[in-house]
C-alpha cells in the first residue's frame, strides 16, 4: 500500500512541472502585460513603463523569469497578485471555500440524483423511465453550461422570483467567516435568515454544476448496474431467496460502484472547469471568477497560482479516488 | 406425493428470428431423498430446465408447464414472497463456475451467513458459528479464518465447497447441482462429487446433478435422464440405462465413452445439435440417428412410460417389434446422415 502510495505522488513531478510550464508560458502569449492593462485606455508614458517592468522584473529573458518562479513556488512562495498586490495563497485561501462549498453541493445532488436515477434504470430496463432517463441524462450533458445556467436564472429568478440572481448571501447579512464555508458559518451564527439565504443562493448553482456530473453519473451507474446484473454472483444471490431490493442494493450496487467512482474522481477535473464558468454567471466569489478576472488583468501570479493549487487539487482528489477502489473491490486490495 | 412433480415444463425465449424452445415437454417426478442425475450435450436444456424450477429463468424466457410442484406447493401460482422463502431454504443450487458464481466484494462468511439470517432468522453470533460448522462439514480447513476471506483468495474447489455450505446451510430438500465439476481440475472433482454424496445421504437429501460427464453420473445417481435439444430422450434407472439403454441416442452417448474405445478410434456422433433454424419435424434425433427412418422423420414420438421408466422414441432398442417395424418403415436411405 506505501509502494502504491509512493508511486503514485512520485507521479506528481512531472504533472506539476506540466503545470507551471503550460500556465507561465500560455498567459505571456496573450498581448500585453499588467502594467498595459492597469493603465488602462489612456495608455502609458514608454520610460515608466519600462521602469516598471524592470520592477516586476519583466525585463529579463523569459526562461530566466520561469526559472525565479519555480524556484520561488518549490520555496513556497506563490508571489503576490499585481492588481491587488495581496499574497496569492493568502486570497487562494480565502476564496477556495466558496468554490468548494458549491463542488461539494453540486456533486452530491449529482450523487444524490444520480446513482438512484441509474440504478432504477438498470433495474427497469427499457422501460419509459429508463428511456426519460437516458434521454434527460444526454440532454444535461450536451447542454453548454453558461447557456444553461442562463436559462434557469431567467425561469426562476426573473420569472418565479424563487432564487436569487447572483452571490452567496444577501447583503442584508454579514457573516464572520470562521470556516470559509457559509453554509456552517451562517449555522453557527445562529442566524435563520442569514442561513436559509444562502441555501437559497446556492441552489441554482449546485444545480447547473451538477448537471454534467448528474448525466455522467446517471449514464455510468445504469451501464455499469445492466452488466453486474447478468454476473453469475446475481443469480445466486437470487437462487439464496434474498429480495430484489437487497440484490440491487448490497449485490449488485457495491460492484457497480467501482466503473462510477473512477468517473466521479474524472469528474471533480470537470467540476473546477465548471465553476470556473458557473461563478461567472452567478458572481458566485470563488476561485473560477478570481482566475478569470486574472485573465483580464493579466496578473501572471494569481492565474499562475490559482492553475497550479487548483491542478494540486484535482491531483489529490484523483489519488484518494484510486485509493477508494480499495475500499470497495477487495481484489484491488490484495493486489497491491 | 413426490417431493418434486414436473409435468409438460416448457421454457421459450423470444428472439428476432423466432421462438427458442430451450425446453420442450420435460415431464419428471423426484422422490425425496432421491438422486437424479441429468445428462445431456451443452444446449441440451438441462440447466434451463432446473433454473425453471428455481424461479431463475434469464429475461425474456417464458415458463410453461401443466403441473410444477414442490412439495406440495404449486410453484406455477405461488407469490414471489411465497417463492423466495422456498428458494435457498428448501430447494438450493449449486453452480458451474463456483469462483464467479460467489460475489468478489463480499467476505464468505458475510455471503454464508446471509442466508441463514434471512431463513432461519439467526442472530451474528449464532449464524457466524453455524457458518463455521458448515464450513467444516464442506471439509475445508481452518474454518475460522476463512471466513473473513474474500472468493480470489481461495482456489477454485474451495470456493465450490464454501458454494455446497451456502446451500446446505438451510437443510434444503432439494439441492440442485448444475455441473458442479466441469470448472474444476480431475482430482478436485472427484472429492466434490464424494462430498455432494456423502451429504445427500447424511442429510436424505434429493439431489438432481446435472452434467455432460457420463462417468460424473454413473458414480452417483440412482436414477438418470437424458436430455437432447430441450427434450428427455430417455429416463431410467441408473444400472438399467448402463447395462441396456432403449434410445438409439443414450446408447450412441454410451458408446462415444472412452471407456468403450477398447484402444481404437473414439465412436462419435455425427452432425450437430439442431438450431433455431433447422428443427426437424420428427424426432429431434433422427438427421443424427442410425436407425432413422421417414416415419421418425415426420413424426415427432410423444414422452412415454416404457421399462420402468421414460423414453421418447418410435423404435425403442429394447422392443421386441423393433426390427420388423423398422424394414417396414424403412423405404428411404440415410441420406441426412451421410450428407
Amino acid at each position: 500500500m506505501l509502494r502504491f502510495i509512493l508511486t503514485r505522488v512520485s507521479l506528481v513531478i512531472p504533472t506539476f512541472i506540466g503545470i507551471t510550464l503550460l500556465a507561465f508560458f500560455l498567459i505571456r502569449l496573450v498581448p500585453g502585460d499588467p502594467i498595459e492593462t492597469m493603465a488602462g485606455e489612456r495608455g502609458i508614458d514608454p520610460v515608466r513603463h519600462e521602469l516598471l517592468r524592470k520592477e516586476f522584473g519583466f525585463d529579463k529573458p523569459i526562461l530566466v523569469q520561469y526559472g525565479i518562479y519555480i524556484g520561488r513556488v518549490l520555496h513556497g512562495d506563490l508571489g503576490r497578485s499585481i492588481v491587488t498586490q495581496a499574497s496569492v495563497l493568502e486570497e487562494f485561501k480565502t476564496l477556495f471555500p466558496a468554490t468548494i462549498e458549491l463542488a461539494l453541493c453540486a456533486i452530491i445532488f449529482a450523487l444524490l440524483l444520480g446513482l438512484p436515477a441509474g440504478m432504477l434504470a438498470a433495474v427497469k430496463r427499457n422501460s419509459i423511465f429508463d428511456h426519460g432517463v437516458m434521454g434527460i441524462s444526454l440532454a444535461g450533458y450536451s447542454m453548454p453550461i453558461f447557456w444553461w445556467g442562463l436559462i434557469l436564472i431567467l425561469l426562476f429568478s426573473v420569472q418565479f422570483d424563487l432564487t436569487p440572481v447572483s452571490g452567496r448571501i444577501d447583503v442584508l447579512y454579514y457573516i464572520e467567516p470562521t470556516t470559509g464555508f457559509l453554509l456552517i458559518d451562517s449555522l453557527l451564527s445562529e442566524d435563520e435568515g442569514a442561513f436559509l439565504s444562502a441555501v437559497r443562493h446556492l441552489i441554482l448553482p449546485t444545480i447547473v454544476l451538477g448537471t454534467v456530473p448528474l448525466a455522467v453519473i446517471a449514464r455510468m451507474t445504469r451501464s455499469a448496474m445492466l452488466e453486474v446484473m447478468g454476473e453469475d454472483y446475481i443469480r445466486t444471490a437470487k437462487a439464496k431467496g434474498l429480495s430484489r431490493l437487497r440484490i440491487v442494493t448490497v449485490h449488485a450496487l457495491r460492484n457497480a460502484l467501482i466503473p462510477v467512482v473512477t468517473v466521479i474522481g474524472l469528474q471533480v477535473g470537470v467540476l473546477f472547469t465548471g465553476a470556473i464558468l458557473t461563478e461567472t454567471i452567478f458572481s458566485w466569489p470563488g476561485v473560477g471568477k478570481w482566475m478569470i478576472d486574472a485573465i483580464f488583468r493579466r496578473d501572471y501570479p494569481v492565474l499562475q497560482g490559482g492553475v497550479l493549487l487548483l491542478g494540486m487539487v484535482v491531483m489529490s482528489v484523483n489519488l484518494l479516488v484510486d485509493l477508494t477502489y480499495g475500499l470497495i473491490n477487495p481484489r484491488i486490495r490484495h493486489n497491491r | 406425493m413426490a417431493l418434486l412433480e414436473i409435468e409438460n415444463l416448457s421454457v421459450a425465449f423470444p428472439t428476432q428470428g423466432g421462438v427458442m424452445r430451450a425446453v420442450e415437454g420435460v415431464s419428471l417426478s423426484l422422490e425425496k431423498g432421491e438422486v437424479l442425475g441429468v445428462v445431456g450435450e451443452s444446449g441440451s436444456g438441462k440447466s434451463v430446465t432446473m433454473l425453471a424450477l428455481m424461479g431463475l429463468v434469464p429475461f425474456p424466457g417464458r415458463v410453461t408447464a401443466d403441473k410444477l410442484s414442490f412439495n406440495g406447493r404449486d410453484l406455477l401460482t405461488i407469490s414471489d414472497r411465497d417463492r423466495r422463502q422456498l428458494t435457498g431454504k428448501d430447494v438450493a443450487m449449486i453452480f458451474q463456475e463456483p469462483t464467479t458464481s460467489l460475489n468478489p466484494c463480499f467476505t464468505i462468511g458475510f455471503q454464508l451467513t446471509e442466508t441463514l439470517r434471512l431463513h432461519e432468522n439467526m442472530d451474528r453470533k449464532t449464524a457466524r458459528r453455524r457458518a463455521i460448522e458448515l464450513l467444516e462439514q464442506v471439509g475445508i480447513p481452518s474454518p475460522e479464518g476463512r471466513l473473513s476471506a474474500f472468493p480470489h483468495q481461495l482456489s477454485g474447489g474451495m470456493n465450490q465447497r464454501v458454494m455446497i455450505a451456502m446451500a446446505i446451510s438451510c437443510n434444503p430438500k432439494l439441492l440442485i447441482a448444475d455441473e458442479p465439476t466441469t470448472a474444476l481440475d480431475v482430482t478436485i472433482q472427484a472429492q466434490i462429487l464424494d462430498l455432494l454424496v456423502t451429504l445427500q445421504k447424511e442429510r436424505n437429501m434429493a439431489l438432481v446433478m446435472i452434467t455432460h460427464d457420463m462417468g460424473v453420473i454413473a458414480e452417483t445417481a440412482k436414477r438418470i435422464m437424458v436430455m437432447y435439444a430441450g427434450q428427455v430422450m430417455e429416463e431410467r434407472a441408473a444400472d438399467d440405462l448402463f447395462a441396456s439403454p432403449q434410445h438409439p441416442y443414450t446408447a450412441a452417448l454410451l458408446a462415444a465413452l472412452p471407456e468403450h474405445s477398447h484402444g481404437g478410434r473414439l465412436a462419435t456422433i455425427p452432425g450437430v445439435v439442431p438450431g433455431l433454424y433447422d428443427r426437424p419435424a420428427g424426432c429431434l434425433f433422427s438427421p443424427r440417428c442410425a436407425y432413422a427412418t421417414e416415419h421418425s422423420r415426420t413424426v415427432r414420438p410423444e414422452l412415454r412410460p416404457w421399462a420402468g421408466g421414460q423414453i421418447r422414441c418410435h423404435y425403442p432398442l429394447g422392443d421386441p417389434t423393433r426390427e420388423a417395424r423398422l424394414i417396414a418403415d424403412r423405404p428411404a436411405v440415410d441420406t441426412e446422415v451421410s450428407s
